[in-house]
């Protein structure tokens, strides 16, 4: 695998909008872009993973372009960039790797020849400062582009590691679609973003991202929002395009009802399923 | 402004394979940071004795003894400066421990912990202050119960007469408390038959009651009991320098896993009959240590990858499959 280089981004004072996991979901793309330039965020970042799950996802890849948003590389950009056979998710269950397989597959299909080689130029890490904070932007984690960083699996002391690692203050990720905050010593701090193509298996239907900042004493902080979309439209494009009911229940109900057994004990406990 | 790139790819992962000039011969591995933990609580001490068990545990096996809640004390603290991500506890039969409640409780009160148990000693003097732990700290209790079979016939010929009901007993009991155990299998059908013998499993946990069962299939290591139920590893079967071309060494628990024992830092919970498995006692230096992948039971984690690890604790970057033109 070769790796591109990170890119940098300067310093901003922030707010710093940073969202992942578009998974082709146009419109809770649109609906996230606008409420972080409403509120004011002064860069705007995407984790990772614009096509999958989701409808049509070169409407997505165009919405991207359109708002010039630098996207770090996510293991689905990877994959679809470089024509590989699946999407290196990660599951470890039969069931979950056979609707993994679905969306894939629909998704390579029908993502231009164009947008994927565009994905292929994705950096893997972008880095700003936010004040006097070093900030890493990355898909799932500093040293694999398909780590899980869940909220309960991850000790303060594995985190601490990662910032020393990547000689960064804060670290932001994405791939598990769950979001969480993790201040930590020394105005220091860990987030996941979540995924705005999915909602947070919490039984609501709308987009969740980060607007991350600095509080009055300068550590990072992280404001949480919660973006509403048409997903009554989302599912109906869903249904045209054949994708599985499945998938077509999360985005109406809001709880997950795939790809599962990767949860830890906590995050399954707080699903439906 | 463009910043050396923190990700590690996977050319460098592999370079932590030192092959040897002869490509039949078993390659060293260089560990990566310390990740995962494990503590053989009760050694090799168990209430049962599986026909299957890779150590051959048993109630008279004394080979590994209990640890102390302070030496455990001691390791989490030391494993903290490593920067250690999570905690499993297995054994033998961990809940023969005493203190096992106390022992999770401070582990879990550090990291994610994970307690590997055959079921059958569970009681609600356990589950009730872990679950009264686990709901109020922030990071998740894992418990792995091992159930051998969808049906009594095949546990209790692998495991012992009665031990089926006594599992799904203490099964229940979690589950009345709230945990979602993952109930992992060893795989002992011919491969042919998994998907029945899942859907099998799936059907006998549900009407036990449990709505969405967390299922970890496991493959057998043929040592220890197993060795003499149902045969070994043919002399031929390694791990050899030519196998481990571009092969994702953190598919492999070694890679960043350590054991804590009563005899020392041990390199994984498979190898404790190995006396090479044995890394000294400084905690820190054996994390570091390199391993020779010469045993025929490295063949089998080479082969399925992260074995005793918990399902998304490590992510193949590398696929089988062949990639699209």
């Amino acid at each position: 695998m070769i790796l591109s280089a990170p890119v940098g981004l300067g310093t901003v004072e922030g707010p710093a909008a940073l969202f992942g996991g578009v998974y082709s979901n146009h419109l809770a793309l649109l609906a996230t872009l606008e409420d972080a330039r409403a509120a004011g965020a002064e860069t705007i970042v995407c984790l990772g993973d614009v096509g999958a799950f989701g409808p049509r996802p070169d409407v997505s890849c165009r919405i991207v372009l359109e708002w010039g948003i630098p996207v770090v590389q996510g293991n689905y950009d990877h994959s679809l960039g470089h024509g590989l056979a699946d999407c290196r998710c990660g599951y470890t269950d039969p069931e979950d790797n056979r609707f993994a397989a679905i969306s894939y597959g629909y998704t390579y299909a029908e993502t231009s020849p164009e947008h994927r080689a565009w994905m292929r130029t994705f950096p893997q890490a972008i880095r700003f400062r936010l004040g006097d904070r070093r900030v890493l932007v990355c898909h799932a984690s500093p040293r694999r582009i398909n780590e899980f960083l869940w909220e309960s699996t991850s000790s303060d002391a594995f985190l601490l590691r990662l910032l020393d690692d990547a000689q960064a203050d804060v670290l932001a990720v994405s791939h598990t679609g769950l979001p969480w905050f993790r201040p930590l010593p020394a105005r220091r701090a860990v987030l996941n973003v979540g995924a705005i193509g999915r909602p947070p298996n919490d039984g609501r239907t709308g987009a969740a991202y980060a607007l991350l900042l600095l509080d009055a004493e300068g550590a990072p902080a992280v404001e949480w929002r919660r973006v509403e979309y048409d997903h009554h439209r989302l599912a109906a494009e869903m249904r045209e395009e054949s994708l599985p009911e499945e998938f077509v229940e999360t985005i109406l109900t809001g709880w997950w009802t795939t790809c599962l057994e990767v949860l830890p004990a906590k995050e399954r406990a707080r699903g439906r399923f | 402004m463009i910043l050396s790139t923190p990700i590690t790819s996977q050319e460098d992962r592999s370079a932590r394979f030192q092959g040897q000039a002869d490509p039949e011969a078993s390659p060293l591995l260089h560990p990566g940071p310390l990740d995962a933990l494990w503590f053989q609580v009760t050694g090799t001490v168990c209430n049962m004795r599986c026909e299957h068990c890779f150590i051959a545990c048993g109630p008279t096996n004394h080979a590994f003894g209990f640890l102390s809640v302070d030496e455990i004390e001691r390791r989490l603290e030391e494993s903290m400066e490593l920067g250690v991500r999570d905690y499993y506890f297995t054994g033998g039969e961990p809940f023969l421990h005493p203190d096992i409640v106390e022992i999770l409780i401070r582990a879990l009160s550090r990291g994610p912990t994970t307690v590997l148990t055959n079921g059958t000693l569970l009681k609600a003097h356990h589950a009730a202050p872990l679950a009264k732990a686990a709901a109020g700290g922030r990071f998740s209790l894992e418990f792995r119960l091992s159930i051998d079979g969808f049906d009594c016939a095949t546990h209790d010929a692998l495991r012992g007469e009665g031990t089926f009901e006594r599992a799904l007993a203490g099964l229940e009991m979690l589950l009345a408390h709230g945990f979602l155990p993952i109930v992992t299998a060893v795989r002992t059908w011919p491969s042919g038959e998994e998907p029945e013998a899942y859907r099998a499993f799936v059907g006998m946990l549900r009407a036990r009651g449990y709505r969405n069962p967390r299922i970890k299939l496991l493959p057998i290591f043929r040592i220890g009991a197993e060795a003499e139920r149902a045969g070994g590893y043919a002399a031929d079967e390694r791990v050899t320098t030519r196998m481990v071309a571009g092969y994702d060494p953190d598919l492999l628990l070694c890679s960043s896993a350590r054991v804590v024992t009563d005899r020392g830092i041990w390199v994984c919970p498979i190898l404790l009959d190995a006396p090479d498995g044995n890394l000294g006692d400084d905690l820190a230096a054996a994390a570091a240590r390199p391993f020779c992948l010469g045993h025929a039971a490295c063949t089998t984690c080479w082969m399925h990858g992260a074995v005793c690890a918990n399902p998304g604790a490590y992510t193949p970057e590398a696929g089988l499959e062949p990639d699209r033109p």
